[in-house]
């Protein structure tokens, strides 16, 4: 269980989070979404200890993760965007990984059968395409069983059926105990994933709970429908 | 086996891979085979390849150090998300930099040396002073462009910088020196001078080559005085013992940045 209060940031005179409050339960998928420059990526930096937060905490299962590392051992990461060392193999990068953590992660047989990822796993990670090195970085977030996973726009990049088998993955994983939070812009996505959804603006939790409850207190629709109502009745 | 060895053992693998660091390799392989085919082995050999050193090793440590930083920023925050303390990260990164840079620098050079029967005896320790000298200049600059590189966000401004910092420390300093001693010229400046020198790695290491080579030519204004006031042993030792500290400070510097910084 992830339990967020009153986190702030400040960059410089840029106060970016502004007492975000969030409660994610274990074994749920939770979408974050807001528009560019809410605060979603600097909260997810938070959460993985990339950034120190000016105040507030952090708690996962009751203990907090500031200035903390050991945590992350059971956080599986997949960042937006993947770049890893050029003239490595995606087998020595999963190997040099294992190796600093010391645990042997087995790869997910499933992703790896679904993106067809085998013959590509010995050649240098340069030559392979982006969507490819995509692939990779999912594989790598799932490596190691994580109790948590932190997605930020997983399937940017992605062909429809790497997709599709992605998420197919991250459900049959929450269904496994898996907690996830998801960072997306595409609406329909998360209405496909997640049972619950936080809406960020301005560095603010403007809304959290389950999706339906969204529709509904909106009359929307679609979750795309439902962000945009609560837009527009911010920003009125 | 410690959680550094594997961060660096890591690095060095991808790093000894890289088209650039077996271009440069292979720039000092040619320019010391080229040198000693033309001057033989001797004491001319060895001041031809310090002039080189002294400008060619600090300019591609920074250049190729900074690129390098930038280029690794999104792959270094995924390791920031393992389970590793920081202060370890960062020591794996430097030293899975500065390690294949200084392999290559120290390849380059000593072969062709190897190859032609080790070198003449008589200049075996200058020969010995250049390599430490220009490893030493390796990781004092690719302390520096660590540190550059976590201090500017932009990529080009941070090249700018380490650029900045190649043309002060290694084309313009002495004769900013020259400049300050012909202003001061009434004064007893001898010891701001030696100042000057230890604040300037590459004048440092310049001062060593030249002590050990015994050659007044291509001193600088600093080397002259330097060697003035510290004939004997003592000089050498105090220069080696600055340049350490020059790879000491920036480095210190450079952690603490890295373990402050949000990424």
């Amino acid at each position: 269980m992830i339990e967020i209060s009153k986190l702030t940031k400040r960059f410089g005179d840029h106060e970016v989070l502004r007492g975000v409050d969030l409660t994610v339960d274990r074994g749920r998928v939770m979408g974050i979404v807001g528009p560019n420059g809410a605060g979603k990526t600097t909260l997810i930096k938070t959460l993985l200890g990339l950034c120190q937060p000016t105040s507030g905490d952090i708690l996962l299962d009751g203990r907090t993760i500031l200035g903390q590392e050991a945590y992350r051992a059971h956080i599986g990461y997949m960042p937006q965007i993947a770049r890893f060392p050029e003239n490595l193999t995606a087998l020595e990068l999963f190997d040099m990984v294992r190796d600093l953590r010391g645990t042997p992660g087995v790869l997910d047989a499933s992703l790896l059968r679904g993106f067809a990822l085998e013959s590509q796993l010995d050649k240098p990670l340069r030559v392979l395409s982006g969507g490819t090195r995509q692939k990779v970085n999912a594989c790598l977030a799932l490596l190691f069983q994580p109790s948590l996973l932190v997605l930020d726009e997983p399937t940017a990049g992605l062909d429809p059926l790497s997709s599709a088998i992605l998420k197919d993955r991250l459900l049959s994983l929450r269904g496994e105990g898996v907690t996830v939070l998801v960072a997306s812009h595409i609406m329909s996505e998360l209405e496909e994933l997640c049972d619950d959804v936080a809406f960020l603006l301005d560095g603010v939790t403007r809304f959290a709970g389950p999706i339906g409850e969204l529709t509904s207190m909106t009359r929307q629709g679609t979750l795309e429908r439902a962000i945009a109502a609560l837009m527009i009745r911010e920003v009125a | 086996m410690s959680v550094v060895t594997k961060i660096v053992r890591a690095q060095t693998r991808d790093a000894l891979r890289s088209r650039w660091l077996i271009v440069y390799a292979t720039f000092f392989f040619l320019l010391t085979e080229g040198v000693i085919r033309f001057s033989g082995d001797g004491a001319k050999a060895i001041l031809t390849l310090s002039s080189a050193t002294l400008i060619v090793v600090p300019l591609v440590t920074l250049v190729l150090s900074t690129i390098h930083v930038y280029n690794a920023r999104e792959f270094t925050e995924l390791l920031l998300a393992q389970p590793i303390r920081r202060s370890v990260l960062f020591k794996g990164l430097y030293l899975g930099l500065a390690l294949p840079l200084a392999a290559g620098f120290i390849a380059g050079v000593s072969l062709p040396f190897l190859l032609h029967g080790g070198g003449d005896p008589a200049y075996r320790a200058a020969m010995i002073t250049l390599v430490a000298t220009g490893t030493a200049l390796t990781f004092i600059f690719t302390a520096i462009s660590f540190s550059i590189a976590l201090f500017a966000e932009d990529r080009l401004r941070g090249l700018g910088i380490a650029l900045g910092v190649w043309l002060l420390v290694g084309l313009l300093y002495d004769g900013l020196v020259l400049v300050a001693v012909a202003l001061f010229a009434d004064y007893p400046i001898e010891r701001p001078i030696l100042a000057l020198t230890f604040a300037n790695p590459v004048d440092l290491a310049r001062v060593l080559l030249l002590l050990k080579l015994d050659v007044a030519a291509l001193m600088g204004y600093t080397g002259a005085v330097f060697q003035r006031v510290f004939s004997g042993p003592l000089g050498p030792s105090l220069a080696a013992g600055m340049l350490g500290l020059w790879i000491a400070v920036p480095l210190a510097v450079g952690a603490r940045q890295f373990r402050r910084k949000d990424f």
